[in-house]
């Protein structure tokens, strides 16, 4: 087992994005997928809790509002397993990129910060395969947030961090969520080695200097296209 | 008595006074342990302690989604230890600590290490599934019923228990019923007898009738709550007679 501490040795590409929500890094992955795929890479989309066999058991617990920090990591954890299993590994093996919204670092920002014991839950995750390049979006926080509130009316519960009887308001909880977990985030940056994007400089900017980074790794792995080139 | 942890334990629970005790029944599939922790339910209660009693995969929040998941084929064994884990930890923090808080003995058909054992052997690392459970709490006492393989395969046949899982069949280490069973459960035992060193597990003898068995569990449970050895025949029954199951 590699580990999130070694560099895994199959023939694809694993690029992550990680930050708060109203970040930009969706906008950003989607913008480098598109590119990918024109320059003719097979790429494979995967994104945070979306495992099919894990997704109900989450939707109840969020539902009933019976999740704690504890159960709150663990089943993410479960669906993390079993998408490392099912949709990374085997796209990694094909020799695919695989562009991953979200990863164990959101896992690690989080449940941190829901109180949840910092070495555990990276023991916890011990057996994810390291990114070859992992995205770090900072923005500042009333970036982040003015994005949030523009397109989003109301907040879930646990997306607000209501859990954390920080608030009863659920505006001012996620930010003070918001808050903490960048916080977090910013330890991971020197951690694990995160590529830092500025989230707020303009849109074209942030995805010239991703393209160059993910250029040179490519080049550095001599990976080639598989298919010709789209138009 | 403050609630003790395998690892870092669950946050916010962590310096709980408990003031109950959890005991823990472990063994091998077939090898009586449902039924002996049925009747040590029915003597504690019957001596007045409030008894809850709890097994593998019975919470609220990942029954349905483990049910689910066992039915497919498709299921990689680490996630299913990881939805084990979020089984576990959901019953420990709203059914068992709560119970322990307020005094209640509870008595558990399987723990953590039927887990470890049937995830070892199933290629699953060791030490990463000791460290992903620790948030687990530390039993007061843990009985493991010991029975040898022969006896074990005597018993399991005699109840009509060669299914899928107590043989092992996802291992496909035999290619008839029997010969798995006995493969995967000699498998079983080895890391059962390993754990009852690592976890100082309480070894009692599972051999003889229910009631010979049964004795033997309510002595180590005497010595936890710190009763006297005139209790274990306590206006219960020790069990009943079922033939086939005697020495």
């Amino acid at each position: 087992m590699a580990g999130l501490h070694n560099s895994h040795d199959y023939p694809g590409m694993l690029i992550v994005v990680e930050g708060v929500d109203g970040s930009g890094k969706s906008t950003q992955l989607d913008l480098m997928r598109s590119w990918l795929m024109q320059e003719g890479y097979d790429v494979f989309f995967t994104e945070w809790n979306s495992s099919k066999l894990v997704k109900r058991t989450t939707k109840l617990g969020k539902k009933r509002q019976i999740l704690t920090p504890t159960t709150f990591s663990l089943i993410h954890c479960t669906d993390f397993s079993d998408r490392l299993e099912r949709s990374i590994v085997p796209p990694l093996q094909a020799g695919m990129i695989v562009l991953a919204d979200r990863y164990v670092y959101t896992a690690f920002a989080r449940d941190v910060v829901r109180g949840v014991d910092r070495d555990w839950v990276r023991d916890l995750y011990s057996f994810a395969v390291k990114p070859d390049i992992g995205f770090y979006f900072s923005v500042p926080l009333e970036e982040a947030m003015q994005r949030i509130f523009r397109g989003r009316p109301t907040l879930k519960f646990y997306e607000a961090g209501m859990d954390l009887n920080m608030s009863r308001d659920p505006a001012e909880s996620f930010i003070k969520f918001q808050k903490m977990i960048i916080e977090e985030y910013q330890r991971l940056v020197e951690e694990y080695g995160l590529v830092v994007v500025h989230g707020d400089h303009p849109i074209e900017r942030q995805q010239r200097r991703i393209r160059r980074i993910v250029r040179e790794r490519i080049e550095a792995k001599g990976m080639r296209p598989t298919g010709s080139k789209k138009r | 008595m403050k609630a003790t942890f395998f690892g870092a334990g669950i946050p916010s629970l962590v310096d709980t006074d408990l003031r109950g005790k959890l005991i823990v029944l472990e063994g091998p599939d077939c090898v009586g342990r449902s039924t002996q922790t049925r009747l040590l339910q029915g003597w504690l209660e019957r001596m007045g302690y409030g008894v809850a009693t709890t097994s593998l995969c019975r919470s609220e929040l990942a029954e349905p989604g483990l049910q689910r998941a066992k039915r497919g084929t498709q299921i990689r064994r680490r996630t299913l230890a990881l939805f084990y884990a979020t089984d576990l930890a959901d019953r420990l923090e709203r059914q068992i600590l709560p119970a322990l808080q307020s005094g209640f003995v509870v008595l558990s058909d399987r723990y953590v290490y039927t887990i470890f054992a049937r995830y070892a052997v199933r290629g699953v690392d060791p030490d990463w599934l000791r460290k992903a459970y620790g948030f687990a709490l530390a039993p007061h006492l843990t009985l493991y019923l010991d029975l040898n393989l022969e006896a074990l395969a005597e018993r399991a046949l005699k109840a009509e228990k060669l299914g899928f899982w107590e043989c092992g069949m996802d291992l496909n280490l035999g290619d008839n019923l029997y010969d798995s069973f006995i493969a995967y459960q000699k498998r079983m035992l080895r890391q059962f007898s390993k754990m009852v060193k690592e976890f100082d597990l309480a070894r009692v003898s599972a051999q003889g009738s229910i009631q010979t068995v049964q004795r033997r569990l309510r002595r180590k449970v005497n010595a936890l709550l710190d009763l006297k050895e005139t209790e274990i025949d306590n206006g219960s029954p020790l069990g009943p007679t079922i033939e086939g199951m005697e020495d």
